[in-house]
């Protein structure tokens, strides 16, 4: 069975390591912060200005100085700080924040990724993901393997405008773990109860398949 | 020095057709409604306005736009506004959209007295087009150029007499950066307070940075996505 929202989520949280700053886009990315691996300590850095990220606030606490980078209201954890946009993008470009996860709407398998517009129809914005992709030495990008029409989502080449170009280390997608090295996509993992004739059958890039696939342990 | 003025219509005194604007905030978070408010009331025409988001429909600079006040805006994420999507697409808008953390380090920039910098978001991407390339440390950047505004409005948490700011919480954002940038910086905060109530050791923006100050006369703070979790 592919897995759902949570799962992708679920198999993210297990590439977190104790003392990690973390940065989580929006979307599925978010739900990250819910599967923290026990024994670990792991701080989120909202680029908005926080570091130190707690979970949503109990109904009428909410705090309208205090959202996400989704701005979506949050708590500040004990220890957190606040900082500005300018500071926020020092630790990002800096290089201080040790992973980044974020969605994306394409994936090629030299790691360029595009999240931010479809010509003539969508133009939200690229806004922190330009700045996070170019400097981050960890991306996780979580995603469905196929969009609405079935099409792979994972390509030789993007055909999108492009967020950044060859930085995308790592793909987790509803069906598959993916690792991107040497101009390839590598098959580390697979979704339990997910055959990697499916598997192949989604991917459009090139996709190095191994004798034994093992299924995610979640 | 006293930088108070009494209330918005003399703070943004000045602001005339076509002049560029930095308005802080992110998303609803930080950002000088009074100020939106005014800017509404004065009517001012072919602004461009540097803000990290474009508001929502009824709030924030959408205001602005709903009024089509705004020739060009330069941000680095508009999603949230069906009236900017649709001045966008039909090219009644000029957008230039630029990646947040280079946004911000291009307002800094302006308000430090550095021309331009190199950084490596965006390369690769439309947002390098025309840009100069180099490579440092084996990696390539892009050459992008500081932002000044005519005016800046910035909103604050507390502000003195002599324009210290402190701001709270995420609502901080772009404000300190823009603060800097702005040839004439108008604040506008929650609480104003005599010279010598805040502790210098708090500062965010120091007052040198703001010519005008007020205190807005009430804050509506829209949350944009109200997120709440149950008490089990």
């Amino acid at each position: 069975m592919a897995l759902d929202k949570t799962g992708i989520a679920k198999r993210i949280a297990q590439e977190l390591q104790d003392g990690w700053y973390v940065n989580l886009g929006i979307g599925i990315p978010t739900l990250v912060a819910n599967y923290i691996p026990e024994g670990i300590e792991v701080e989120f850095q909202s680029e908005n200005g926080i570091l130190g990220m707690g979970p949503f606030p109990f109904e009428g606490e909410e705090d309208p100085d205090l959202i996400n980078a989704g701005k979506k209201t949050i708590t500040a954890r004990e220890g957190a700080s606040f900082f500005d946009s300018a500071m926020s993008f020092a630790m990002i470009r800096g290089q201080h924040v040790q992973l980044t996860v974020l969605g994306a709407m394409e994936v090629s398998q030299n790691g360029d990724i595009a999240n931010w517009k479809i010509p003539g129809k969508m133009v939200k914005g690229m806004g922190g993901a330009m700045d996070l992709v170019a400097s981050a030495e960890n991306i996780i990008v979580a995603m469905m393997h196929s969009n609405k029409a079935g099409e792979s989502k994972i390509l030789k080449a993007c055909t999108l405008p492009l967020t950044g170009v060859g930085c995308v280390r790592k793909v987790v997608t509803e069906l598959a773990v993916l690792e991107i090295k040497e101009g390839k996509f590598h098959l580390l993992e697979r979704a339990p109860g997910v055959s990697v004739e499916e598997i192949i059958a989604k991917t459009e890039g090139d996709l190095v398949v191994p004798e034994f696939v093992p299924e995610m342990q979640l | 020095m006293n930088k108070v003025v009494n209330d918005p219509a003399a703070a943004l005194d000045g602001i005339q057709d076509g002049m560029t604007l930095m308005v802080g905030g992110f998303g609803l978070c930080g950002i000088p409604e009074n100020s939106i408010a005014q800017l509404v009331k004065m009517g001012t025409k072919n602004l461009t306005c540097i803000s990290n988001n474009a508001g929502v429909d009824d709030f924030g600079l959408g205001l602005l736009l709903q009024a089509k006040q705004v020739k060009k805006m330069i941000s680095s994420y508009v999603g949230e506004n069906d009236e900017f999507e649709r001045q966008m697409l039909s090219g009644e808008l000029e957008v230039d959209l630029i990646p947040q953390g280079s946004l911000a380090e291009r307002c800094r920039a302006g308000g430090a007295g550095i021309p331009a910098f190199f950084t490596p978001a965006g390369f690769g991407t439309e947002v390098a087009e025309g840009k100069e390339v180099r490579i440092f440390n084996g990696k390539p950047h892009i050459l992008e150029s500081a932002l000044t505004a005519d005016y800046a409005i910035v909103k604050a948490w507390k502000g003195d007499t002599e324009g210290n700011l402190i701001y709270k919480a995420t609502a901080r954002n772009f404000n300190p950066m823009m603060a800097m940038a702005g040839k004439i910086t108008i604040a506008e905060v929650e609480e104003l307070v005599p010279a010598g109530s805040l502790d210098p050791n708090q500062i965010h923006t120091p007052g040198i940075f703001v010519q005008r100050i007020f205190q807005g006369e009430k804050f509506e703070k829209r949350i944009e996505q109200r997120t709440v979790r149950s008490k089990q």
